[in-house]
C-alpha cells in the first residue's frame, strides 16, 4: 500500500480509538468535575463492562445480533450499580477525602480486576459483532485524463467499526444534553460548584455523588462493551484504558468535558498514527511525559482557560 | 531512649532470627528486611513530609539497574555497583522532586506516577540492554565482593540485615532531628512552617532525594543479593506495594513500616498459595485499612498505649 | 524621626479585575504599635499578606530596614526578623503545645536542645500557657490556641511582628489578658496589628492606618483617628 492509504487506515483505526477513549475518559473527567476526586479503578469498570458484554452475550447465546444487543443494554447498566455500590459502601465513609480516596480506589482497582481472574479467568474472549460487514474506500488517483477512484488492497473499514464511532458521538451528544438542559445536569453542576450550598439548598448530596459516580463507571463500561467485538475482553484491559483516560482527562483539562473531547480526539488519532508508523512504547512513553508536564507547568490543561 | 531500645531491640532480635530461623523463613526474611528498607524511605516520604508519591518503583528500579546494568556492562565490583544504584536513585529522584514539587496532592500523586510509567516503559524500550520483562540474571563472580558471595543464604541474610539495620536506624535518628521534625511540621500544615521561616520547598526537595536514595539501595541489593534484574519491579505494583506496606503498619512511624512489610509479605505469600488471584489480599488492605484503620498497626498502638513512639 | 523598620510604597493587588488594595503607602517606625483597621473587605488582610510575602503585589515595592525585600519568598522574611499570626488559628493541631513553640524557636537556636528547651518554657510562661505545654494544640481552647499562636511569634524575636485579627473571637476577660500581652511585647518589638475591636485599638495603637476600598483612607493618632470626620462617615459610624 502507498503512504496514502496507509496514512487513512491509521486515521480510521485512530477515529475508532478516539471515540471509545473520549466515552472512557468522559467517565473519568465526570467524577473528577463533580465529586473532585480522582478514581484509580475506572480503567476496572471499562475491563467489567467488556467482561461483563461477554457474561451476558454468552447467556443469550445465538449468532445473531441480540445476544450483543443484550450485552450492550445490560452491562453498563451493572457496572454503574456496582460502582454507586461502592461509593456508598466505601468513598462515602471517607468523605471522598481526596488522597484517601485514591488509595481505597487502588483497593478497590485490585479487587475487581484479581476477582475477575478468579471468575473469568486468565483468557482473552471475543464477542461477535451484530453486523461486520467490509467496506471498501476509494482513494483518488491522478491519471492521465483525469481524476481516477482506485479501491487499495486492504483499504476498507467494517460496518461495526463506523458503528462504534457513531455510537460514542451519540451517547457524548446525549450526556452534554443531560449536564446543559436537565434537572439531573443542573443538580450535578450545582453540587460542583458548591458543596455546602447545595446541601443547604436540599440537594442529596450523596445521592449524586453515589450517581455520578455509577455513572462515570457506567460510560467506561459502555465503551469496554463497544470495544469487546474489536478487541476481546481480558481481565488485565483496565490498565491501558486507565493510563489513556488520564492522559486525556489531564491534557484536556480536569473536568472539562469539551477539553476531554478534543484531547481524546488529539491522543486517539495521534496514538493510531504514530502506533503504525514508530514504537508504541516510544508515543507512550512521550504522552506519560507530556501528561506530567501539563501538570506541572499548566495544570489547568492544554485546552482549559487559565485557573482563577 | 525507650525508642532507641526499642529499635536496637529489634536489630538485635533480626539478627538473633539468623541463627534460629528454618531455611525458609530465612529466605523470607531476608527479602522482608530488603523490602523494609525501601518501605522506610518510602514511609520518610509519605509518613513523615505527608507527601504520597505513587512512582516510587521508578527510585528502586534506578537503583536496581544503575546497580544491575552496572555489573554486567561495566564490570563494577557488587560494593561500587550498589554507590551507583544510589546515585542513579538520588539524582532521578532530584531531577522527578524538582519537577513534582511544583504541584502538590493529587497532582503529585499522578505526577510521579506518569514518571514511574515512563521510566517502566523506558526500561523496555531499551530492551537491548535490559532484556525488558524478562530480565537479566547475576550470577557467579558478579555478586563476590571482598570475598564474599552474596548468592551464599547467610551471608545473603547478613548483608540484607546490615542495609535494613542502616536505614532504621538512620531514619530513627533522623526523625529526632530539627530537619526532621521540620517534615512533621511540613505535612502538618506547610503554610505555618513556611511563616515560620523554613524554607518548606528546599526540605521537601531533600526528603524526596533521600526517600529515593533508600528506596534505590534497596533496588539496588535487591538486585544485588537475589541475583535477578526484571522490569517488574519498575511497573506501577512495586510502586502500590510500599504504599500498602506503610498504611498497615502504620505511617509516620519508624517502626512500622517493616512490620506492615513483614505482615504483608507473609498474608500474600499464604494467598498465592491459594489462588492466582492472590493481590486481591492487597486490594482488600488498602479497601479495610483505609475505611478502618488510617494509623495502621504502630499508629494505633502509638495512640492507645505508647504515644512516645517515633 | 526613626527611619522605618518597614516601608511599602505604591502597593497594588487585584482578584480577577477587583481592586483588593491600591497604592498603599504605609511606614512603620522601629518601637511603634501600629493599628491597621476599615471595613471587612477594606483589603487589610490583603496588604499584610502582601507584607509577609504569602501573596505577590501586582505593584508596588517593600523594603525592611531600607533593603528591598518585594521578591523575596516568605520564609526568607521571616528569617530577616518578622513574624506573622494567622488569622484564623493555624498551629500544628496534632502536635504537642511545646513542640509547636519548639519548631518556631529551633529555626533561630538549632540543635542546641537546653536553648530550645528554655526558649519554650520562657516563652509558654510569658502567655500563660505552661500548664498546657504537653497538650496536643488541637484540643486547646480556642482562646489558648491564639494565645500559642502568638508564643510561636514570640518564640522567633521578631522584630516585627503582624497579628491579624489576634482577638477574633475571644471572650471579654481574655481580651484583657491580650492587651496586657500586646503591651508586654511592645517593649522590645514593633507591631501591626489588624483589629476590629476598637476599645482594643485605642488601648494599644499608637498610631492608626485606616484603609477602605484597598486605599489608605486616613493615618495618624488614635485622637487624630478619633477626630476625622471621613473615617467617622467611612467606618466608625457605619459600624
Amino acid at each position: 500500500m502507498d503512504f496514502g492509504p496507509h496514512l487513512m487506515l491509521a486515521l480510521i483505526e485512530g477515529a475508532v480509538l478516539s471515540a471509545v477513549l473520549a466515552l472512557t475518559a468522559a467517565g473519568l473527567s465526570l467524577v473528577f468535575g463533580v465529586m473532585r476526586v480522582v478514581n484509580v479503578a475506572h480503567g476496572e469498570f471499562y475491563m467489567l463492562g467488556a467482561v461483563a458484554a461477554w457474561f451476558v452475550a454468552a447467556a443469550v447465546g445465538g449468532a445473531g445480533p441480540a445476544a450483543f444487543l443484550a450485552a450492550l443494554a445490560l452491562a453498563p447498566l451493572a457496572v454503574c450499580a456496582l460502582a454507586a455500590a461502592a461509593d456508598l459502601a466505601v468513598l462515602r465513609r471517607i468523605a471522598h477525602d481526596p488522597e484517601r480516596t485514591i488509595v481505597a480506589t487502588i483497593g478497590l482497582l485490585y479487587i475487581l480486576q484479581q476477582a475477575t481472574l478468579m471468575g473469568f479467568g486468565p483468557d482473552a474472549r471475543p464477542v461477535a459483532p451484530p453486523f461486520n460487514a467490509r467496506i471498501a474506500i476509494p482513494w483518488p488517483v491522478w491519471e492521465e485524463g483525469g481524476l481516477a477512484l482506485t479501491w487499495p488492497w486492504g483499504l476498507s473499514v467494517t460496518t461495526y467499526k463506523l458503528f462504534v464511532i457513531a455510537a460514542a458521538a451519540a451517547v457524548l451528544a446525549g450526556l452534554w444534553l443531560m449536564l446543559t438542559r436537565t434537572r439531573a445536569g443542573l443538580v450535578m453542576r450545582a453540587t460542583q460548584w458548591d458543596r455546602e450550598t447545595a446541601t443547604a439548598f436540599g440537594i442529596p448530596v450523596e445521592r449524586v455523588y453515589a450517581l455520578t459516580f455509577g455513572l462515570g463507571a457506567g460510560l467506561a463500561a459502555l465503551a469496554g462493551v463497544l470495544v469487546v467485538p474489536i478487541q476481546q475482553a481480558h481481565y488485565l484491559m483496565g490498565g491501558d484504558a486507565l493510563l489513556l483516560s488520564f492522559i486525556v482527562v489531564i491534557i484536556g483539562g480536569l473536568g472539562s468535558l469539551p477539553g476531554t473531547l478534543v484531547a481524546a480526539l488529539l491522543i486517539g488519532m495521534s496514538e493510531g498514527i504514530v502506533s503504525v508508523f514508530f514504537s508504541p512504547t516510544l508515543a507512550k512513553i512521550l504522552a506519560t511525559l507530556l501528561v506530567a508536564l501539563v501538570l506541572v507547568f499548566r495544570p489547568q490543561g492544554l485546552f482549559g482557560a487559565a485557573g482563577r | 531512649m525507650r525508642a532507641a531500645g526499642l529499635h536496637l531491640g529489634l536489630v538485635g532480635l533480626l539478627l538473633a532470627a539468623h541463627f534460629v530461623l528454618p531455611a525458609y523463613h530465612h529466605g523470607v526474611l531476608a527479602r522482608v528486611m530488603v523490602l523494609a528498607a525501601y518501605a522506610t524511605g518510602y514511609n520518610l516520604l509519605f509518613g513523615y513530609t505527608g507527601l504520597l508519591s505513587l512512582g516510587h518503583a521508578m527510585f528502586f528500579a534506578a537503583g536496581m539497574y544503575g546497580a544491575g546494568l552496572g555489573v554486567r556492562f561495566l564490570a563494577l565490583d557488587p560494593g561500587l555497583a550498589l554507590l551507583a544504584g544510589v546515585a542513579a536513585g538520588a539524582l532521578l529522584g532530584l531531577a522527578v522532586g524538582l519537577l513534582a514539587l511544583r504541584t502538590a496532592g493529587v497532582a503529585f500523586m499522578i505526577v510521579t506516577l506518569m514518571f514511574a510509567q515512563a521510566t517502566h516503559l523506558g526500561i523496555l524500550l531499551a530492551g537491548r540492554w535490559t532484556r525488558g520483562d524478562e530480565g537479566f540474571v547475576l550470577q557467579g563472580p558478579e555478586r563476590v565482593v571482598l570475598g564474599l558471595d552474596l548468592g551464599d543464604a547467610a551471608i545473603r541474610y547478613l548483608a540484607a540485615w546490615a542495609l535494613f539495620s542502616a536505614v532504621l536506624l538512620l531514619v530513627l535518628r533522623l526523625v529526632s532531628l530539627p530537619a526532621g521534625r521540620v517534615l512533621v511540621a511540613i505535612r502538618e500544615n506547610e503554610e505555618r512552617a513556611r511563616l515560620l521561616g523554613y524554607d518548606t520547598r528546599a526540605h521537601k526537595l531533600r526528603a524526596v532525594v533521600l526517600s529515593a536514595a533508600i528506596a534505590a539501595a534497596a533496588g539496588a541489593a535487591y538486585a544485588l543479593l537475589f541475583g535477578y534484574v526484571g522490569a517488574t519491579f519498575a511497573s506501577v505494583q512495586y510502586s502500590i506495594l510500599p504504599l500498602l506496606w506503610v498504611l498497615l503498619g502504620g505511617a509516620g512511624t519508624v517502626i512500622g513500616p517493616f512490620l506492615g512489610t513483614l505482615l504483608m509479605f507473609y498474608l500474600i505469600d499464604t494467598a498465592s498459595g491459594l489462588t492466582p488471584a492472590y493481590m486481591l489480599v492487597a486490594g482488600l488492605a488498602l479497601v479495610l485499612l483505609t475505611l478502618f484503620a488510617p494509623q495502621g498497626l504502630a499508629g494505633e498502638v502509638r495512640r492507645r498505649l505508647a504515644p512516645w513512639l517515633p | 524621626m526613626n527611619a522605618p523598620i518597614l516601608s511599602a510604597r505604591g502597593l497594588c493587588k487585584s482578584f480577577g479585575g477587583l481592586r483588593a488594595v491600591h497604592e498603599v503607602d504605609l511606614d512603620l517606625v522601629p518601637g511603634e504599635v501600629r493599628a491597621l483597621i476599615g471595613p471587612n473587605g477594606a483589603g487589610k488582610t490583603t496588604l499584610v499578606s502582601m507584607l509577609i510575602g504569602r501573596i505577590a503585589p501586582d505593584a508596588g515595592r517593600i523594603l525592611l530596614d531600607g533593603a528591598d525585600i518585594t521578591r523575596l519568598p516568605a520564609h526568607a522574611r521571616v528569617r530577616r526578623g518578622m513574624a506573622y499570626s494567622f488569622q484564623i488559628t493555624s498551629v500544628f493541631q496534632r502536635l504537642p503545645v511545646e513542640e509547636n513553640v519548639a519548631l518556631a524557636a529551633r529555626r533561630r537556636l538549632g540543635r542546641d536542645r537546653a536553648a530550645v528547651a528554655g526558649e519554650v518554657a520562657r516563652v509558654l510562661a510569658e502567655v500563660g500557657l505552661s500548664a498546657e505545654a504537653g497538650r496536643m494544640a488541637g484540643d486547646l481552647s480556642y482562646g489558648h490556641q491564639r494565645l500559642l499562636e502568638i508564643a510561636m511569634g514570640l518564640a522567633q524575636r521578631p522584630r516585627l511582628m503582624i497579628l491579624d485579627e489576634p482577638t477574633q473571637g475571644l471572650a471579654e476577660a481574655e481580651v484583657a489578658g491580650f492587651r496586657r500581652l500586646v503591651r508586654a511585647i511592645s517593649a522590645d518589638c514593633t507591631i501591626l496589628l489588624i483589629e476590629h475591636n476598637m476599645d482594643v485599638v485605642m488601648a494599644l495603637a499608637d498610631r492608626i492606618t485606616v484603609l477602605d476600598f484597598g486605599e489608605v483612607l486616613a493615618e495618624g493618632t488614635p485622637e487624630q483617628i478619633r477626630a476625622d470626620p471621613a473615617v467617622q462617615a467611612a467606618y466608625l459610624g457605619a459600624a
